[in-house]
């Protein structure tokens, strides 16, 4: 990946890998390895939102949990502010946590029945030592600040409330803290259309507002286009394209790119173009293909993908792929640089 | 309900129509205090510890002091309500004193299990790995055995007494109860609100407090209270079998195994133990059940 020379990065994550043991059998013995997140690489600038999308399975939800230290990576560094998030002490964590916040999937299994939404939002301060009665001024502001008229709301329990309505309790409670960056882990895919708008803009807002920077994960690519301003596209817990949004949605360049964009549906007639289709499902992460992993279900796929997995590499300003149709042009621009 | 604790009576629409909905407890008891069975069973309950807690003050007469001519009277024989037992011993006294025996060693092993169980459960079920493994194994190799014969073996090593019963059955509910607190931990620490508990920088005190054990305690609480008839069962059953409370104290179990031989004389006063059983535990049972029901978050 080719950052922008002026900027530094907010969240730098270099070769970040994830392999979670399957154990069986008697004794519990690992017989093999789901290969959940692979080499991973990313720049998060400020300000900026980082959508990454991909099929469901393809290390999306783990690479949020490993850059937030909820799961410990197997290798690879994660790097926030410049500071070395996998080396910092318990101590330091804790106070890292604030800067960085998740927001996650699923409105129902995210919040604690036994807590009212306030109590729930409150509770992120009261971990970090806020008194019991400011932290809870600062919850009932968050909430309606997000939407949710904290005397109508705020002593009621999470079944009392809708999906879009939790969503939001999850966002204040993430924000409570003033973090600098937000992970947001497909945030309104469980939501209803007309809702998951309004949770965009709500998101949207809320970023102007307080300086925020993103990392959308999301496997819808109407939704990654509309809020990110560079996306990477993930298959199989590898990153096989990155760009601007613009880019990819004009001009994708990796096979699986192109038929992601084949498939998404559109109301742009403009858009509505035959591509390769993407046909069955994404091979098993415990034994993936050799090389390329795209390889079996890629249209060009030729004799040489099935070797060495090829690299990441530029085909254009800011852009990337890992793909071996594109290494002639990488190798060209190499040599004219 | 009269008017004076209309705050806490309050049913639960009108509350949420005011837009301050009651604490999740409050609504458990006023859920509770709507359910007909669980009404009839608790007043029976609190009926049964009372008497058995005031049995040195009501009781009408000693309990182990016994005639040899008024031997097996039936009920309704004055001076003894409920007739006397084979030694001439008034029943109501016996009963009234053998209930406190009964309770105690019903309730204590089921109180001594929710303690440590749910403290070994949620151990187990947080820390994962060899942690869970030794402590889950242990459980299954108790759990293997039928509950009854664990009982017997353990008071039979031990020998006759309260104090012993209290243990063997303490050892006999333990991993019952660990193996529900743990697989509720399981399954609340994979939730998304635990990870965010992480992800707020929330530690594991922290976590266990506000979030593991607000949500795990009602269902172990109810599995519990369903383990307490089938512990006076038991407890009456050792007594019953000569392994649990010795003579000449009364204990209900006990008192249907020394009057079994008198039946064909008098069929009426050895089925009163057997029916202060049964009503105990069918009462403590309706009452759990009413408690699980009470306890669904939603409906």
């Amino acid at each position: 990946m080719t950052p922008a020379p002026s900027r530094t990065p907010l969240l730098e994550v270099r070769g970040l890998r994830k392999h979670f043991p399957l154990r069986g059998g008697l004794l519990q013995r690992t017989y093999a390895w789901v290969r959940a997140v692979d080499d991973v690489s990313f720049d998060v600038y400020p300000a900026e939102t980082l959508g990454i999308v991909g099929e469901s399975g393809c290390g999306k939800s783990t690479l949020a949990r490993l850059v937030l230290r909820l799961v410990e990576p197997d290798a690879g560094t994660i790097r926030f502010g410049g500071e070395d998030v996998r080396g910092a002490t318990r101590a330091r964590m804790k106070q890292l946590r604030r800067d960085m916040q998740l927001v996650f999937q699923d409105p129902y299994a995210s919040l604690n029945p036994r807590l009212t939404i306030e109590d729930a939002v409150a509770f992120s301060l009261l971990v970090h030592g806020t008194p019991r009665g400011a932290a809870r001024q600062r919850a009932r502001a968050m909430l309606g600040r997000v939407g949710l008229d904290p005397r109508l709301y705020g002593r009621r329990y999470p079944h009392e409330l809708s999906g879009g309505q939790r969503q939001r309790v999850n966002i204040a409670r993430a924000l409570v803290l003033d973090p600098k960056l937000l992970v947001l882990d497909e945030p309104v895919s469980a939501l209803d259309k007309s809702v998951q708008a309004q949770v965009l803009n709500l998101l949207q807002e809320l970023k102007a507002e307080r300086a925020l920077t993103y990392v959308f994960i999301s496997h819808d690519l109407n939704v990654i286009e509309y809020v990110s301003g560079r996306v990477v596209v993930m298959y199989l817990g590898q990153v096989v394209e990155s760009g601007t949004a613009d880019a990819l949605a004009d001009a994708p360049k990796h096979p699986y790119t192109q038929a992601l964009f084949a498939a998404a549906p559109t109301m742009d007639p403009d858009r509505r173009i035959e591509r390769p289709p993407l046909a069955g499902d994404p091979p098993n992460a415990i034994d993936p293909p050799s090389g390329c992993r795209f390889r079996t279900r890629c249209a060009f796929a030729m004799p040489h993908c099935a070797g060495a997995p090829p690299r990441l590499s530029s085909v254009g300003a800011d852009h990337d792929v890992a793909c071996y149709l594109y290494e002639a042009h990488a190798a060209v621009e190499a040599v004219t640089r | 309900m009269d008017s004076g604790v209309s705050v806490v009576t309050l049913p639960r629409e009108t509350a949420v129509l005011a837009g301050s909905p009651m604490s999740y407890w409050r609504t458990v008891a006023w859920r509770l205090a709507r359910d007909p069975a669980t009404v009839v069973a608790g007043t029976l309950l609190v009926l049964i510890v009372l008497s058995a807690v005031l049995a040195p003050w009501i009781a009408p007469h000693d309990p182990n002091a016994g005639s040899i001519r008024l031997r097996l009277a039936p009920v309704g024989a004055p001076p003894h309500v409920l007739g006397t037992d084979e030694q001439g011993r008034d029943m109501l006294s016996r009963l009234l004193w053998g209930g406190r025996m009964t309770l105690i060693a019903g309730l204590t092993p089921v109180v001594v299990a929710f303690l440590l169980g749910t403290a070994l459960g949620v151990v187990a079920g947080y820390a994962g790995g060899l942690t869970n493994m030794l402590v889950m194994r242990t459980m299954d190799i108790f759990y293997a055995f039928p509950a009854v014969l664990l009982a017997i073996a353990i008071s039979g090593s031990l020998g006759p007494g309260l104090f012993n019963t209290l243990i063997s059955l303490s050892i006999v509910f333990v991993p019952r109860v660990v193996r529900v607190a743990e697989s509720a931990t399981v399954q609340v620490k994979g939730l998304e609100y635990v990870a965010a508990a992480r992800a707020s920088g929330a530690g594991v005190t922290q976590i266990l407090r506000h979030h593991l054990l607000a949500n795990i305690l009602g269902p172990i609480l109810v599995f519990s209270s369903t383990q307490v008839s089938l512990s006076i069962i038991l407890a009456a059953g050792l007594s019953f079998l000569g392994l649990g409370v010795t003579p000449p104290a009364a204990e209900w179990g006990l008192m249907l195994n020394t009057l079994r031989q008198s039946i064909y004389v008098n069929a009426v006063v050895p089925a009163l133990p057997g029916l202060a059983i049964f009503l105990t535990s069918m009462a403590f049972n309706l009452l759990s059940d009413g408690l699980r029901d009470a306890m669904e978050l939603r409906g």
